[in-house]
């Protein structure tokens, strides 16, 4: 597959924005600017790059408690992101959700959630509306390896399958359900051969290579849109954050573990490949750092000039209106 | 209007085919409510007009397709789920309340929920424990439901076209017991607005509240209660999220005595919410304290005996009303 430069450079502009996102909102998180939860997505952000440049504005992602990156690969303004996590009225979800509630519809943003498991089911409705509406949209759940073992998961890819809906799910299997390791909670632990085994199309892939991401993805949201029901793609990374900022992070898994997966860096990998490949230049990559840079002090500067929410709308929007 | 005499349950799927005709983003999941047009008959006949992709059997899996009517609601479309025995949604409350209840509200109104519930409530007919709850007071609770309770054909036709037109969740609560029952209906379609309750028997001495099949219980003796010399006004919510208040306490202005019947457990159930609403609203209209009359708190016994034992009856309301005039 050839993969024109602007797209290469698309793909790595993404996975930096999040990244510098991320490292940003844990500062903010340490300085106590962020007063809930902060869920980072540091070192699995290949996935939500490689999958989301094949959507459009119209496509419907529902994603988990870990979804900064999948709002920001989606189109989600980092401003909008950062207001959010302050809890600004100009966050994405005007301050009523933090880190594990972002909607933006406006981009296909679905929303992520608290609970793990939903947004599989979530998708397979939204593959449900688009097949009746009969349009070529898609509906995509990224969740993590402990929505595996949930009923959720047995109960969505049958629907999906059963009724060949358009959707795509996206197993980002980290090893750990925040703290149990995803060996200790199956014995099968093959994600992409169970998922097989309910008779949709499935696959595994090194989940750090946002390339092999982007051409699994392709071919599933392809077959998606043309009719060919849903997709699993099992994508096989690593969180190399703790799981929530603040939390403590040892006892689980190993720092050698850690190390080991800092090492296959998905950014630094990609780069180097690129640059190996002289599919681009340095300048190029340099130009995209500076600008991701200044994007992410300008959302914090946004964020932080952006009013409260005004608490006597504290009950609106409960209802749609008077009936 | 035309009008003849026709059922609740045709009444209700009248509704529901004319809406589904109107709005093509309607479809219907459940068990066995395709070909078979569902165990209660809820969508007999429309199969055949409407097709497998909106009237959608499905597996046994009422968490995961509450799920999916989740996400095809967010993505422009109105699913209903048939529940067929009311009891089932249970498996599915954290979609509902974790999810459906809450996504308007998260996303500041940029979404709508569109969602549809339906399912056959009470206890009858030896239905047994897993197949006779009730549990609208669990809603009830939970911020961004509707919930609605008919007891007349006419009311059951008018309140689901409405609820099909609504852009919020809608429970619609369908109990065993007047399912059969017949009444006048107009073959148009029309809608009842949520939050009005109906005034079925005016009356000067106890205002009796009265929910589901609590409605045609208390009326039935209100004749013998007037030749006592008790007069009873009779007031059917029709819906229970919202609550028309303003009824009930005009009423409770005029009679000075509440009686709240009502099959579903009593402790924090609309009994309970109501008592408490009328005390703070109409504390100095009230001569005595406000009664509640509720279905044994105790799940459902199968034995006809003992079933028929956790369900007021008829001479238990009548016992409750005289009990209260004579305060």
């Amino acid at each position: 597959m050839t993969i024109p430069k602007d797209t290469l450079l698309s793909l790595y502009r993404t996975m930096v924005r999040i990244r510098r996102c991320e490292e940003q909102l844990a500062r903010s998180y340490a300085a106590g600017t962020i007063t809930g939860a902060c869920h980072t997505y540091v070192g699995e952000e290949a996935v939500a790059t490689g999958v989301c440049a094949h959507l459009r504005d119209d496509d419907a992602v529902f994603s988990t408690h870990r979804g900064h990156g999948h709002a920001l690969a989606k189109g989600v303004p980092p401003g909008a992101l950062v207001a959010e996590l302050f809890g600004r009225a100009t966050g994405c979800s005007g301050g009523r959700g933090g880190s594990m509630h972002l909607f933006s519809p406006e981009v296909g943003m679905m929303g992520t959630s608290g609970i793990v498991g939903p947004c599989i089911l979530q998708a397979t409705g939204a593959g449900y509306s688009f097949q009746l509406k009969e349009t070529d949209q898609v509906g995509v759940a990224f969740f993590g390896d402990g929505a595996v073992n949930n009923g959720a998961f047995h109960e969505g890819l049958n629907m999906a399958t059963i009724w060949d809906l358009p959707v795509l799910f996206v197993c980002e299997n980290n090893m750990y359900a925040t703290e149990i390791a995803f060996k200790d909670s199956a014995r099968n632990t093959d994600v992409a051969g169970r998922a097989a085994g309910y008779g949709l199309h499935a696959e595994a892939v090194d989940g750090n290579d946002v390339l092999a991401v982007y051409e699994a993805a392709g071919a599933a949201v392809a077959r998606a849109r043309q009719g060919g029901g849903p997709s699993l793609i099992e994508c096989r990374t690593y969180r190399t954050r703790p799981h929530a900022e603040g939390m403590r992070d040892g006892g689980y898994r190993s720092q050698e573990e850690i190390d080991s997966w800092k090492a296959r860096d998905p950014i630094s990998a990609f780069a180097q490949s690129l640059l190996d490949d002289g599919a681009v230049t340095a300048a190029d990559l340099q130009t995209i750092d500076a600008a991701i840079v200044a994007e992410i002090q300008e959302a914090v500067v946004f964020a932080t000039d952006s009013p409260w929410p005004d608490a006597t709308t504290v009950a609106d929007h409960i209802y749609a209106g008077t009936v | 209007m035309a009008a003849r005499e026709i059922n609740f349950t045709e009444a209700a799927r009248e509704a529901l085919a004319a809406a589904m005709t109107r709005d093509p983003t309607i479809f219907v999941l459940g068990e066995g409510i395709g070909i078979r047009g569902g165990n209660f008959n809820t969508t007999l006949g429309l199969f055949e007009r409407f097709g497998p992709r909106r009237l959608r059997d499905t597996p046994i899996c009422e968490r995961g397709f509450v799920g999916l009517c989740t996400g095809a609601a967010m993505t422009g479309t109105r699913p209903v789920v048939d529940f067929m025995f009311i009891d089932f949604i249970l498996d599915s409350v954290g979609e509902l309340t974790n999810q459906i209840a809450k996504i308007q509200y998260m996303t500041g109104g940029r979404l709508k929920m569109p969602v549809l519930l339906r399912g056959c409530v009470g206890i009858g007919g030896g239905a047994a424990t897993h197949h006779s709850g009730s549990y609208y007071p669990l809603f009830v609770n939970v911020p961004g439901f509707r919930v609605v309770v008919p007891t007349t054909p006419y009311d059951a036709k008018g309140l689901l076209s409405t609820a099909l037109r609504c852009d919020d969740p809608v429970l619609f609560l369908e109990h065993k017991s007047l399912l059969n029952v017949r009444g006048e209906v107009p073959e148009e379609d029309y809608q009842i607005p949520f939050g009005q309750a109906r005034l079925c028997r005016q009356g000067t001495g106890v205002t009796v509240v009265a929910i589901g099949p609590l409605v045609p219980k208390c009326l039935a003796v209100c004749d013998t209660l007037a030749a006592e010399g008790i007069s009873v006004e009779v007031i059917d919510p029709r819906t229970l999220a919202p609550l028309d208040m303003d009824t009930i306490l005009v009423s409770v202005r005029k009679t000075g005595k509440l009686l709240v019947a009502d099959e579903s457990f009593g402790p924090c159930g609309v009994g309970a919410e109501i008592a408490a609403q009328v005390m703070a609203q109409g504390f100095d209209d009230l001569a005595a304290p406000v009664r509640r009359l509720n279905g044994v708190h105790t799940p459902t016994p199968y034995s006809p005996p003992l079933e028929a034992a956790v369900v007021p009856s008829m001479d238990q309301v009548a016992a409750a009303v005289r009990d209260l005039a004579a305060e």
